[in-house]
């Protein structure tokens, strides 16, 4: 246990002092949801359905796609890793197979957290309100659907091993996932059958958690529901992907 | 220090099923620099990717450093350094990140992980570009960090997968000093190449590997002795048929072969095709006697050479092929 929580530290450090070296990427990472927040936010004021403030409507489902996309598109620099020789440079050390994993999804969940706070805090002036009990439950669920969601991004790389294949998988998952979440506008405004595909889908569970957190009602069943389906996700996303890290890579 | 039973590996492909390796039989001894020569896709890294615990081989038995290689790899790893054909560094980190990153990821403390980055730094003459990123070093400083992070932490055996191919002689000659000096501090090297004046210079004893296969083992001496005799090379002019004809028959010639062409049919014109190879007794003797021969049927050499085998004539008389054309 020691030396998994040392060698995942040494694999996290790692993979933090890579992404401080390329800031262009945390730059865009955290311009993306600006962009939807300045840009986009304005137009929900005239849907109906969507209540007083659009952005107490509209801050939490972004919260939901940004963890969605902060955690999908990691197994890019992994087969860019793979490519280098590093995976395997690693794999002939001793070092746990566990902690290659929880590393380098450590260093993505902090820095959706990261993202995350600061979209919260650009967010208040426009009207947004949320409690700081909420708001650390939130920051629970984004960090679950992102610890989940890059281990399965990594154990999908480590499958396919060629970006060329990785872009579309991804582009064909990460799209209906992030349209029946219902993050633009409310599910239950559209048709029945719409409704009920979006009930399968894990992250619709997250984003009624996160706009029922926001309008502060930590106690509504959607969270409880979403920490469950979400923590389930991650567990199952985690034990693949640390399987196909232990598993030979070519 | 390695010994290798039947090993077997097979991927299975969408089309087709390649048998890497075929039943690898291996022995190698304590404190030698062990060569493996072979052609392109003669199954070298797969090799060595079973003995460094990369991949589970379908059947056979390993031992390295005395430990079973399936039962304990953990224990294997400890005792083994790895450097692939890729290396293995991060574009925007420098070499003493990376050391210092490789002894910490072997449990070694912070303090005494820095002192070890140092200390190899100085030893493999890294000081001038250490502190550089990684993208920045040319070919012959990228292998030199990539040897020095697979033995920071003083392995016994070292793998190497062909660290001087692409590599210019200069800093070829630096990394051959670098595996020498390894050599000394009492490792045991294991090198893969595909050159064999590299497994001729810096091996102590070398296998021929071929389609999976070892076919020859032995230090170079001994292989190359196992071809007595001596080659003469002649340049015939495009009557290759002819001289072969006449020379077959003659009693000193043991085998005439046109030089590389059996491999070049799709190259017919190209000058092997015009080059004979003669394994004779003694050269000194042969060639006036070819020379008197070739010249009174009428036929003009355009060269002649003599020389003593190489490890290409060995690879030629196992195979059939030459390792000049198979390579690359
Ligand atoms: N992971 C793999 N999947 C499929 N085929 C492979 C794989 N690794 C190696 N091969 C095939 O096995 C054969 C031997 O390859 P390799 O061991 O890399 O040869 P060498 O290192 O001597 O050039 C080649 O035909 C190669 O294409
Ligand atoms: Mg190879």
């Amino acid at each position: 246990m020691y030396k998994l929580g040392r060698d995942s530290w040494l694999v996290f450090a790692r993979q933090m002092g890579l992404l401080l070296r390329s800031p262009a990427w945390v730059f865009v990472g955290i311009m993306q949801p600006l962009f939807f927040l300045l840009l986009f936010g304005p137009l929900l004021k005239s849907i109906p359905g969507i209540g007083g403030n659009p952005y107490r409507f509209f801050i939490p489902g972004l919260l939901i796609q940004l963890s969605i996309f902060s955690g999908l598109f990691v197994g890019f620099s992994l087969i860019a890793e793979l490519r280098l020789g590093i995976i395997e440079r690693m794999r002939v050390t001793p070092v746990s197979r566990l902690a290659l994993l929880i590393g380098r999804a450590a260093s993505t969940v902090l820095l959706l957290l990261v993202q995350g706070i600061l979209l919260v805090v650009v967010a208040l002036p426009f009207g947004l309100t949320v409690q700081i009990g909420p708001l650390l439950l939130t920051l629970a669920l984004l960090a679950l659907i992102a610890l989940g969601f890059s281990s399965v991004s990594y154990a999908i790389a480590l499958w396919l091993k060629s970006e060329d294949a990785l872009a579309p998988l991804l582009n064909l998952l990460s799209l209906p996932l992030l349209l029946l979440a219902g993050v633009f506008l409310p599910m239950d405004r559209g048709p029945r059958w719409l409704l009920r595909l979006s009930q399968f889908n894990p992250f619709k569970w997250a984003t009624d958690a996160s706009r029922a957190l926001f309008a502060g009602h930590p106690g509504d069943p959607s969270v409880w529901k979403a920490l469950i389906i979400l923590g389930a996700v991650a567990v199952i996303g985690v034990t693949w992907a640390a399987r196909s890290f232990a598993r030979a890579v070519r | 220090m390695i010994e290798t039973e039947g090993l077997w590996k097979s991927f299975r492909g969408r089309k087709a099923t390649v048998e890497a390796v075929r039943g690898v039989d291996l022995s190698v001894q304590e404190g030698e620099v062990f060569g493996f020569l072979g052609p392109n896709g003669a199954g070298k890294t797969t090799t060595l990717r079973i003995l460094a615990t990369l991949v589970p081989p379908d059947k056979g038995r390993a031992t390295v450093a005395g430990i079973d290689l399936r039962r304990s790899a953990g224990q294997v790893r400890r005792n083994i350094g790895y450097v692939a054909q890729a290396g293995g560094t991060w574009d925007q980190v420098s070499a003493r990140e990376e050391l210092i990153l490789q002894a910490r990821l072997f449990g070694i403390h912070k303090g005494e992980a820095r002192r070890r980055a140092t200390d190899a730094i100085e030893a493999f003459e890294l000081t001038d570009f250490a502190d550089r990123h990684c993208k920045t070093y040319s070919g012959g400083q990228r292998r030199r960090v990539d040897i020095a992070l697979g033995v920071l932490h003083r392995p016994k055996v070292l793998f190497l997968d062909e660290p001087t191919a692409g590599l210019d002689p200069q800093s070829r000659a630096h990394v051959w000093a670098e595996v020498r000096r390894l050599r000394a501090d009492g490792m045991t090297v294991f090198v893969t190449t595909h050159y064999m004046d590299e497994a001729d210079a810096l091996c102590d004893r070398v296998a021929i590997i071929d389609q999976g296969t070892i076919v020859a083992e032995g230090s170079p001496d001994e292989l190359k002795r196992e071809i007595a005799g001596d080659v003469v090379t002649l340049g015939v002019n495009g009557a290759a048929e002819k001289a072969t004809d006449l020379l077959r028959t003659e009693p000193y010639v043991r085998r005439v072969e046109p030089a590389d062409a059996m491999l070049v049919p799709a190259r017919p014109n190209s000058p092997a095709a015009t080059q004979l190879r003669l394994y004779v007794d003694e050269g000194g003797t042969a060639i006036p006697q070819i020379l008197r021969l070739l010249e009174g049927a009428g036929l003009h050499l355009a060269s002649i050479e003599l020389h003593r085998p190489s490890l290409d004539d060995v690879f030629l008389e196992k195979t059939g092929r030459s390792l000049r054309e198979v390579g690359d």
